[in-house]
C-alpha cells in the first residue's frame, strides 16, 4: 500500500531506458517517502525480466505474462493497470512519456479520477499549502514541467487524489543501478483475471519499428542546426561537419518545423533531451523549450549572427558570424589540423 | 450509408509568437492576451474526418469546442473547410480547467449530442502539449481508442483500420465503430478554405455573438438554421459542476516561474579565419575533438 509504482515497458527482449531511468528516480522518490519501489511488467515472455530490474532497487514486481498483452494495446494494459491500482493504492505511479505510456496514463487516470502530469522535466518530494481551505498537505510529489510552449516551467501538485501520476520523456532522468545483487519479491499475477475477452478490441495486424538511424540521444558530440540555417541545402552541410567530428546531427523545433531536418533528431522538450561533451550550435537562437533539452552539454559553442540569440548567454564560445560561412571553416581547419 | 462524426477541436494561444504578461496571477493562461489559433493537430483531425465524408455520401461531421465565447471562431473556421456545423461548450464555471475536468465536460456534451459513430481530435494541443484529453474522453465514454493516426487505411460498415505512427515505427490497427482516434501532426494537412463555404457560413454565429451584435444579422440567420452554432453551458449538457473547471481539476498549479538561466561567461569571436583555426586547435588541444 502507499507505495511508487513504475509502469515499465517491454518490448519481448528488453525494458526500454526510459522505464529503468523512472525506476531510478522512483527509487530516490521511494527512500524519501520511506516506502517501497514496485514495479509492473505487462506483456509476453516476461520470465527474465526480474533479472534486469531487480538491480534498480525494485522492491516488488508484478508481472501479467500473456501472449495477448504484447504488442501493446489500451484497453487490456489499462483494464489490468486501473484495477491492480484499486487493489494496490499506489501514491505514486511514473510512466514513459512514450507512444504507450501517453495513450495510457490518460486512461487510467481517468478512469481512476487522479491528475497526471505529462512530459515533466523534475519529479521531488515537498510539502504544500491549499490556501483555500487553510490544510497543508506533506510529502506530496512536485511535478515540474516547462509549460506553454516551454516559456514557463510550472510545478504542479496533486493534493487530494491517488496515485500522483506523471510522464517523463525518455533521457530526462538518468538511469543508474543501485546494487547488482538487489533482489525483490515477484508477484505473478493471473492476467485473466484483470482482462476480459471483450476488453480486446483492437487487433494489431502489422507492425514495423526499426532500430533508431541515430545515436543522437547518447553522442559526446552534437551538431544541432536551427531556422538560422535558412534551407535544407545548408543543413545538410553539418552532417559533414557531424561525419568529420564523429558527432551526431540534431536540430530545433523551428528547423524541423520549416522542413530541414526529420522530426526524430528534435532536441528539446517535445523532442530528444542530450548530454553530449560538445554542443555546436549552428543558427539556433535558443527558445527556452529547445535549451530544456540540451542545457547540460559541457561545452556549447553558438555561431550565429544575432549577438543577442538567448543561446548565446549560456554558450561558452560565441562566433558572430553567418553559418554558411563559418561552419564550412570549422571543416575545413579540423581537417587542417587533426592528425 | 454516411457516419456522424464529431471532431474535437481546441483554440489555442499561439505559443510560438508568446509576449510578456500572458500568465494569469494564479498560473493559468490569460488567453485573451494572445493570438488564438485553431490547434493546428486538430485541422489534422478535421482533415480526417473530411476525407470519410468525401468517400461517404451522407457523411456529417459536426465540431464540438469548449472554450470562451471567441472559440466559436474555430468552428467557422471549421466550418469555412467542410464541416457541417459546431457546438460551442462556454461557460465561467468550465474556467481553470486541467484535462480530466476538460474530458469531463466534453464527454458530457458528446453523450447530449448522441448517435455518434466517430470521435476525431488532434493528438495534442500546443498550449499544453499533454496528449491527455483524447484518451480521457474515450474512457470516460467507454469507447476504444486509436492515439496517433496517421491515415484510416479501409473503413466498411463499422471496421475500421487505421495507419498510426509508433516510436521507431507504425502499426496498422483494426477496430469497430464507435471509437475515438487521436491524429498526429504527420496525417494529412486540412484542406484549405472554400471560397463558396465561406460565402455560406461568414454569417454562422453563437448566441453569444449575435447578443452582442444586437439584431444586426437577423436578416441573414432568419430560416436559415444552418448558421447557428450551437452554444451550451454546464446545465445545457446536464453537467456536474463540482467536475467542472477549477473544482473538478484534481491538479493543482502549485507555482508558475520564468525560466532564467544561469549565463555563462562566454568568450565572443568572429568568423575570421584565425578565429576560428584557432577555437578548432584549442577544442583539439584540450581533447573536446579529434
Amino acid at each position: 500500500m502507499n507505495n511508487v509504482f513504475v509502469y515499465c515497458e517491454f518490448d519481448g527482449t528488453a525494458v526500454a531506458d526510459v522505464s529503468l531511468e523512472l525506476l531510478t528516480k522512483g527509487r530516490t522518490l521511494a527512500n524519501k517517502l520511506n516506502c517501497k519501489l514496485e514495479a509492473v511488467v505487462i506483456g509476453s515472455g516476461l520470465d527474465g525480466v526480474g533479472r534486469e530490474l531487480f538491480p534498480y532497487g525494485v522492491d516488488v514486481l508484478h508481472t501479467f505474462d500473456d501472449v495477448r498483452l504484447f504488442p501493446y494495446t489500451s484497453i487490456p494494459h489499462a483494464a489490468i493497470i486501473v484495477k491492480l491500482f484499486k487493489e494496490e493504492k499506489p501514491q505514486v505511479c511514473l510512466m514513459g512519456a512514450t507512444v504507450i505510456g501517453r495513450d495510457l496514463g490518460p486512461r487510467v487516470s481517468s478512469a481512476l479520477h487522479s491528475g497526471l502530469t505529462a512530459d515533466c522535466t523534475q519529479l521531488e518530494i515537498g510539502s504544500h499549502e491549499d490556501k483555500k481551505s487553510g490544510k497543508t498537505y506533506d510529502n506530496l510529489l512536485y511535478q515540474i514541467r516547462p509549460a506553454f510552449g516551454g516559456n514557463i516551467v510550472a510545478t504542479i501538485v496533486n493534493p487530494d487524489h491517488r496515485p500522483q501520476m506523471a510522464t517523463v520523456r525518455e533521457g530526462v532522468m538518468k538511469k543508474q543501478i543501485v546494487d547488482q545483487n538487489y533482489r525483490g519479491e515477484t508477484v505473478k499475477h493471473n492476467a485473466a483475471d484483470y482482462v476480459t475477452d471483450a476488453d480486446f478490441v483492437i487487433n494489431v495486424i502489422e507492425r514495423h519499428v526499426e532500430k533508431a538511424k541515430h545515436n543522437l540521444k547518447g553522442s559526446p558530440i552534437v551538431i544541432a542546426g536551427g531556422y538560422g540555417m535558412g534551407s535544407k541545402e545548408n543543413f545538410d552541410m553539418l552532417y559533414e561537419l557531424a561525419r568529420e567530428l564523429h558527432g551526431e546531427v540534431g536540430a530545433s523545433r523551428a528547423a524541423v518545423d520549416a522542413g530541414f531536418c526529420e522530426h526524430d533528431r528534435q532536441i528539446g522538450q517535445t523532442g530528444v533531451t542530450v548530454h553530449p561533451k560538445l554542443y555546436i550550435a549552428c543558427g539556433i537562437s535558443g527558445q527556452i523549450q529547445h535549451i530544456a533539452g540540451m542545457q547540460d552539454a559541457g561545452i556549447i559553442i553558438s555561431i550565429n549572427n544575432d549577438p543577442n540569440a538567448p543561446i548565446n548567454s549560456i554558450a561558452d564560445y560565441v562566433i558572430n558570424g553567418n553559418v554558411e560561412d563559418v561552419v564550412p571553416k570549422l571543416i575545413k581547419f579540423y581537417k587542417k589540423n587533426s592528425k | 450509408m454516411g457516419y456522424k462524426i464529431i471532431v474535437l477541436a481546441k483554440q489555442v494561444p499561439d505559443t510560438r509568437n508568446v509576449g510578456k504578461d500572458a500568465m494569469n496571477a494564479d498560473g493559468t493562461v490569460n488567453r485573451a492576451a494572445l493570438p488564438a489559433i485553431f490547434n493546428p493537430e486538430d485541422l489534422n483531425a478535421l482533415e480526417l474526418a473530411l476525407s470519410i465524408k468525401d468517400k461517404f455520401e451522407g457523411t456529417v461531421v459536426k465540431i464540438l469546442t469548449m472554450g470562451p465565447p471567441r472559440a466559436s471562431e474555430i468552428i467557422r473556421e471549421g466550418l469555412f473547410r467542410g464541416a457541417d456545423g459546431g457546438y460551442l461548450l462556454t461557460d465561467r464555471a468550465f474556467a481553470g480547467a486541467d484535462t480530466l475536468a476538460t474530458s469531463y465536460a466534453l464527454a458530457t456534451a458528446i453523450r447530449k449530442i448522441g448517435g455518434y459513430d466517430l470521435i476525431v481530435s488532434g493528438r495534442q494541443a500546443i498550449d499544453g502539449d499533454t496528449a491527455q484529453v483524447g484518451p480521457q474522453v474515450a474512457e470516460k465514454l467507454g469507447l476504444p481508442q486509436i492515439t496517433y493516426s496517421e491515415e484510416v487505411l479501409s473503413l466498411d460498415g463499422d471496421h475500421i483500420v487505421v495507419r498510426r505512427h509508433i516510436d521507431g515505427g507504425i502499426e496498422v490497427v483494426e477496430g469497430r465503430l464507435p471509437l475515438l482516434l487521436t491524429v498526429n501532426n504527420s496525417a494529412a494537412p486540412c484542406r484549405p478554405r472554400n471560397a463558396k463555404l465561406v460565402q455560406k457560413y461568414k454569417y454562422a454565429k453563437s448566441k453569444s455573438e449575435t447578443d452582442e451584435a444586437g439584431g444586426r444579422y437577423a436578416g441573414f440567420t432568419a430560416g436559415r438554421d444552418y448558421l447557428t452554432i450551437t452554444e451550451w453551458g454546464v446545465a445545457d449538457v446536464d453537467g456536474d459542476t463540482a467536475q467542472c473547471g477549477l473544482s473538478g481539476s484534481p491538479t493543482k498549479v502549485k507555482k508558475v516561474e520564468n525560466i532564467i538561466f544561469q549565463a555563462k561567461e562566454s568568450r565572443s569571436m568572429t568568423g575570421s579565419d584565425e578565429d576560428i583555426e584557432s577555437l578548432i586547435v584549442e577544442l583539439i588541444n584540450n581533447h573536446t575533438i579529434g
